[in-house]
């Protein structure tokens, strides 16, 4: 028995060092300075000297803004890959990075995300490539986003997503409903809708972690306190309070249709008139152009309703930003494209594409404002969307490991649409998790 | 005051065996090998890489650390990861004898010779099998949608308002159809050619001692085919200890009744897909390994054991 026992040990002991000597050199050293010196000059002469580019993006606009970089700098190829869409590229990319190999030079990462990436030096901070000067080009959410609640620029926006109320006309002429203003009179919008069709809903909503951050940063809400790595998350302030008191009214009456969004369900309600509103970024026309074609018409786009009543307060629903990782090559050039997509000629091309800008001067450009949406019954919605982008509260952030808080967000605050739990209490177990995770990884939480 | 032995003499060793002339003949390795490589390369080697995963914790701030058997403690102690056993369990007590049942059910109807179209119907109870399990539950879950669903259809057509399969009180029972229409087939065919091979004198002996269908059933085609039912039920229970594919196809159907830790080895995808949680992942893999294994060898033993 013990010499059975021994040789046991052994064995496992030689196993265990086998697969350390192939594998114990992974994680570790993943310092390194991220302020790097590169100067207009470096650039320059990068974009002479040549070279390729990979870049992992899903944005489909970026296929031109690639294919006219090529042209201009006829020595430089650029390699676009789709390497999945937000959680499946993160994780894609958190494993290239855990590897050391396979990195892109260059990464899409949506604002939400870029905490994770920026807070474990990840990312290069694009401040030693002159990427500040900048800042007064962009408008203060996205621009925010990219900073990742620290004091680096970690990216560049390529889009952003102010948010609006999108509403189906024809449903809310048909019933004679007037387009709410304030929450409290969508509230009451969603009642009359659902008694005069009972088929009918306000909108579709069966728990979306997005959504609800959301609408916690137009409430006023700050759940997400980050410094460096001390974290703080609250979800008792009085904007919370304010979201959770109508949207429990909504869920406890009923008025939400248990419809998940994306789903083939979702498309076809929005088509039909049974989900009439959406509250949601700018990005979404192309989404209802390409998604929902027999509606064409009938949708139209307002102003997102408001907590009190004359307010102008609006808040931000994903949008992305091109980053360069840290262990990605070509630094000088990578950053000459991702400044030539996300402020240069790259904005036009995209725009023209139907992306939504990140760019003030663009936004606010009258060929902008004015293009006429057919989809909308020839409304020129870009005004309205300008007008959010600007009414964005700047001092929102999110937590560093927000994807995965997201990914429990239906474990937790979704209960409060299945079952007795109040999304009070949802948000309180979602917070529980989120701090136990954060003190998992080494975080300092406070609660 | 303690002595120092001597070593105990060892036992009497036995003679060497006499030395070989043509040294030693390789020639049974060349068989094996090819085997002997796959099995380390996909077998040994993905255990012995968790294994040594499991002993370490990777954290976002603060990089990567040894610690022992750590994670293998909090696995322990992990709610999550208990109620997702207990949740496994109640499907694999409610699922498996449903299943099983039918399977045999429909085994011994066909075998009785008295079923017109017997091929017919082998084979399209046989068909669901052959529908890829992700295909099934994509099927499945278009059916279960209240909305624009067969449900939603029923409910309209007929004016009623059927209960939501998706809901949380009912998806693990909307699991378990779709699990037991998928594999019923597999099932039943191996029950079946268990049948098959019955040899006949013995229904003729049946026969001439007088005895009804009930009787040949209980005291032939029962205890001759108890092998295959260990065999078909410890597929079983493994199978339903690593469900995985039908509760993550289901859940963007059914997001809030879904959870991430919905099933062990969903647990273990969400941790490490979605946490970065390596190494907490590969601990919560190997005992859920070892659980499945220990059950399924006691169900083996007790199986193969009773009134042999």
């Amino acid at each position: 028995m013990p010499k059975h026992s021994r040789r046991l040990l052994r064995g496992i002991g030689l196993v265990c060092a086998l697969a350390l000597g192939a594998t114990a050199c992974g994680g570790s050293d993943d310092g390194g300075s991220s302020q790097k010196s590169v100067s207009e000059a470096d650039i320059q002469a990068a974009l002479e000297e040549g070279g390729t580019l990979t870049v992992w993006a899903w944005e489909p606009t970026l296929k031109q803004v690639a294919a006219d970089f090529e042209k201009k700098h006829p020595g430089v190829k650029v390699d676009l890959v789709n390497a999945g869409t937000n959680a499946d590229q993160y994780t894609a990319l958190q494993n290239a990075i855990s590897a050391k190999k396979g990195v892109p030079d260059i990464a899409q990462i949506e604002y939400y995300a870029m905490g994770q990436y920026a807070l474990t030096e990840q990312l290069t901070d694009l401040k030693g490539f002159g990427a500040e000067k900048l800042s007064a080009k962009f408008s203060p959410g996205p621009w925010n986003g990219v900073k990742a609640g620290g004091d680096g620029v970690y990216a560049l926006p390529m889009d952003s997503g102010p948010m609006a109320l999108f509403y189906n006309k024809k449903v809310f002429d048909k019933y004679d409903i007037k387009v709410p203003t304030t929450w409290a009179e969508y509230l009451d919008a969603a009642r009359d809708l659902h008694e005069a069709d009972p088929k009918a809903y306000i909108t579709a909503d069966t728990g979306d972690a997005g959504f609800a951050t959301s609408m916690l940063w137009q409430a006023g809400s700050r759940p997400y306190t980050v410094d460096g790595t001390k974290v703080r998350i609250d979800f008792s302030d009085q904007g919370a309070k304010r979201f959770t008191d109508t949207w429990q009214k909504l869920i406890d009456e009923k008025l939400l249709a248990p419809v998940t969004s994306w789903t083939d369900d979702w498309y076809k309600g929005l088509g039909d008139g049974t989900i009439a509103t959406l509250a949601t970024g700018a990005w979404m026309p192309a989404n209802l152009a390409s998604g929902v074609k027999d509606a064409a018409g009938d949708w139209r786009v307002a102003p997102l309703p408001q907590w009190t009543a004359g307010g102008g307060a609006s808040a931000e629903n994903g949008g992305s930003a091109l980053a360069l990782p840290e262990l990605g090559k070509n630094e000088a050039l990578a950053y000459a494209f991702v400044e030539y997509a996300n402020a240069g000629e790259g904005v036009q091309t995209r725009l023209d594409n139907g992306a939504f800008p990140a760019t003030t001067a663009d936004l606010q450009s009258t060929k902008f404002q004015d293009t006429a949406f057919p989809y909308f019954g020839g409304q020129k919605a870009n005004k309205i969307f300008a007008e959010s982008a600007a009414n964005v509260a700047d001092d929102w952030s999110y937590l560093p490991y927000q994807v995965y808080a997201n990914s429990i967000f239906n474990d937790t605050v979704g209960k409060a649409y299945v079952s007795d739990t109040t999304l009070t209490e949802g948000l309180k177990s979602w917070q529980e998790a989120s701090v136990k995770y954060g003190a998992e990884q080494g975080f300092t939480v406070e609660k | 005051m303690t002595t120092l032995q001597p070593p105990a003499a060892a036992e009497p060793r036995p003679a060497p065996p006499p030395a070989r002339r043509e040294g030693r003949s390789w020639t049974g390795w060349g068989f094996l090998g090819p085997f002997v490589a796959v099995f380390a390369l996909v077998f040994l080697a993905p255990i012995a890489y968790s294994v040594y995963l499991s002993l370490f914790r990777d954290q976002l701030i603060g990089g990567t650390t040894f610690v022992g058997l750590d994670n293998y403690g909090e696995a322990l102690k992990d709610d999550r990861f208990w109620a997702s056993l207990g949740r496994v369990s109640l499907f694999l007590a409610v699922q498996v004898p449903i299943m099983l049942g039918i399977a045999l059910l429909v085994a011994l109807a066909l075998d009785s010779g008295r079923l017109y179209g017997r091929d017919f119907f082998r084979i399209s109870i046989f068909l669901p099998y052959a529908v890829p399990a992700v295909v099934a539950t994509l099927m499945w879950g278009f059916m279960y949608g209240t909305r624009f669903g067969l449900v939603g259809d029923v409910n309209s057509a007929l004016g009623v308002s059927l209960p939501d399969p998706l809901s949380p009180d009912l998806v693990l029972a909307s699991i378990g159809n779709i699990v037991t229409w998928e594999f019923v087939g597999y099932n039943m065919l191996i029950f079946y050619s268990a049948l098959r091979v019955i040899p006949h004198s013995l229904y003729e002996a049946a026969q001439i001692d007088g005895a009804g269908q009930i009787r040949v059933i209980t005291a032939i085609k029962l205890p001759a085919i108890r092998g295959a039912l260990v065999i078909a039920t410890i597929f079983s229970i493994i199978g339903s200890f690593q469900l995985f594919n039908e509760p993550s196809i289901l859940q963007p159907l059914a997001p809030n009744a879904i959870t991430t830790d919905y099933t062990p080895n969903y647990y273990t995808y969400s941790l490490s897909f979605n946490g970065q949680q390596h190494n907490y992942s590969a601990t919560v893999a190997i005992v859920m390994g070892l659980i499945t294994m220990v059950i399924a060898y006691v169900v083996q033993l007790r199986g193969m054991r009773k009134g042999v």
